[in-house]
């Protein structure tokens, strides 16, 4: 937290004369978590300034929910940069209302970047917070989704793929759902090409088979139940967006070369 | 897949880009040479035309660069087809510098130790009429990619003279050079210790350089390297190439069916960045 009043900082964002100057700017303004900070934030994605975007997805994501409605309002239509790294920002963010931009992303985007982050927000969404007569529909779209994304063309994207699968694995009750992206899992494994694809898969039927009741009784189930809840919660870091922070010197590096060249 | 790439690209066929390396259209020529290795052409007779492309002497920059060379060079490397090592060998004596690099780059992807002796020849400037690199004149062999390739096809007697690189002025040399002897270095511990230079190099300034050896501890899938990999200052995507050539070594030093820690410890860091 800073003292420093947004107006001033979103004054500095507006009156930066260089790449550097504005990721510092918007950085500064990302660390002050102040709600009048959004509409500065969304409009930073737009700017073609990669150190700017990361910076302004990070404040996003600190952000989290009261960031989610304009984020989806700026997201209808605009430039095709800005929607890539809106996606980031409402992937970090987990609510479940980005849902249905989320799919449309993975199953859509040319970028694997992009579909890369739409999958790994699939897996973040936080479902419990959806209305309970909503969730199985939502939940078998992102699975059915998820599935098809597990047969991407590029590794990294079915990778992600399959780490959401597992982290929705983790949140789902109805055993049959289980069952059904386990069995992806086991048909995948026949034909995956790549070893790390692999051998995420396998940690993924490993942890969930040891969160998996065995003798079917209700203290079983119970216990089960709660140990899933104990794995999804360890899973749930804070600063999951990759901590765009760590790329802030490197974008601002980049974007020094591109304004020297 | 690759087949299936080329049915697919419309601008060119297998036969039509054979023709065109066979034609008269330079523009075409290096097109098609660079075609058949990105889609991967592995026929007989594209390995064919592009063995002779290296031995073209009409495609000529102003600085007497030979583009086509250098685009066959590269296409034979993806290829995968034993004949061209012979040829590609006798390229490590032309007088482009790109020409050389290409060839000692494709050497490698080959995996013939036969071509180890005009490496060391050329690692040592013993080639008379190698030229320099024209953008970086004090750079007159392509070190980088000689020393990549000595350590990827296990030329143990090189040993001596790779170390002597360790102290080269350019920084990408030295980490080629800890590179090949981490490759070359059977003791675990004394291998870390050239792994940890590329580690070092993580934390350096420069993020092309940070990029290099980020490639580099993925090719070379050094585990001791993987946390400073998640957290150096570099694009996530980079950083998931290299910790998903960790986690491919990891899973080939495993046996059977098991996930070995270091395995779950390298997925863990990879999750945290999609």
């Amino acid at each position: 937290m800073t003292n420093t009043q947004p107006q001033v900082l979103i004054r500095a964002v507006q009156d930066a004369d260089s790449p550097l100057k504005l990721i510092k700017a918007v950085n500064a303004l990302a660390e002050a978590h102040h709600p009048e900070a959004i509409p500065t934030l969304l409009e930073v994605l737009g700017y073609n300034n990669p150190g700017a975007a990361v910076a302004a997805v990070d404040g996003l994501v600190q952000l989290g929910d009261m960031a989610v409605e304009p984020l989806l309002k700026h997201l209808d239509g605009h430039n095709y940069t800005a929607r890539a790294w809106g996606v980031r920002a409402l992937a970090g963010i987990g609510h479940p209302s980005g849902l249905e931009t989320l799919l449309t992303t993975l199953k859509t985007d040319f970028a694997m970047s992009v579909r890369r982050a739409a999958a790994r927000g699939l897996g973040n969404i936080r479902w419990q917070e959806m209305p309970e007569s909503d969730r199985p529909a939502a939940q078998a779209a992102a699975m059915e989704t998820l599935l098809v994304a597990s047969q991407d063309g590029e590794w990294i994207v079915r990778y992600a793929a399959i780490a959401a699968l597992h982290a929705l694995a983790t949140a789902l009750s109805d055993p049959k759902a289980i069952a059904h992206i386990q069995a992806g899992w086991q048909q995948q494994l026949q034909v995956e090409e790549t070893l790390a694809v692999q051998a995420r898969i396998r940690l993924a039927q490993q942890s969930l088979h040891s969160h998996t009741p065995s003798d079917g009784t209700p203290e079983g189930d119970w216990y089960a139940t709660l140990e899933r809840l104990y794995h999804r919660k360890s899973e749930e870091r804070p600063m999951a967006e990759g901590d765009p922070r760590k790329f802030r010197e490197v974008a601002a590096s980049l974007s020094a070369r591109y304004n020297a060249e | 897949m690759a087949q299936g790439e080329s049915q697919t690209d419309g601008t060119l066929t297998v036969e039509r880009a054979i023709a065109n390396l066979r034609g008269d259209d330079l523009g075409l020529r290096v097109y098609a040479a660079w075609w058949l290795g990105r889609f991967r052409v592995n026929e007989p007779e594209a390995v064919t035309v592009l063995i002779e492309a290296l031995s073209d002497e009409a495609d000529r920059t102003e600085a007497g660069g030979y583009p086509l060379r250098r685009n066959a060079a590269r296409a034979l490397g993806k290829l995968g087809d034993r004949r061209a090592v012979s040829p590609l060998t006798e390229s490590l004596k032309c007088t482009d510098f790109y020409v050389r690099e290409a060839a000692a780059q494709s050497l490698e992807m080959l995996g013939d130790p036969v071509c180890v002796p005009a490496l060391v020849a050329l690692l040592q400037d013993e080639v008379p009429g190698t030229l320099p690199s024209p953008e970086q004149p004090d750079f007159i062999q392509p070190y980088d990619s000689l020393l990549e390739a000595l350590g990827t096809l296990q030329a143990a007697d090189a040993i001596p003279l790779i170390k002597s690189f360790l102290e080269h002025p350019i920084e990408r040399v030295r980490y080629a050079a800890a590179r090949a002897l981490y490759q070359l270095t059977p003791d675990p511990n004394e291998a870390s210790q050239y792994g940890d230079v590329l580690v070092q190099a993580l934390s350096g300034r420069d993020l092309q350089l940070r990029r290099a050896a980020l490639a580099d501890l993925g090719a070379i899938g050094y585990l001791g390297a993987a946390d400073a990999i998640a957290e150096t200052l570099a694009e996530n995507s980079l950083k998931l190439i290299a910790l998903k050539g960790l986690l491919e070594h990891a899973m080939q030093q495993s046996e059977g069916d098991t996930l070995p820690p270091e395995a779950v410890r390298v997925m863990q860091l990879m999750d945290a960045l999609l």
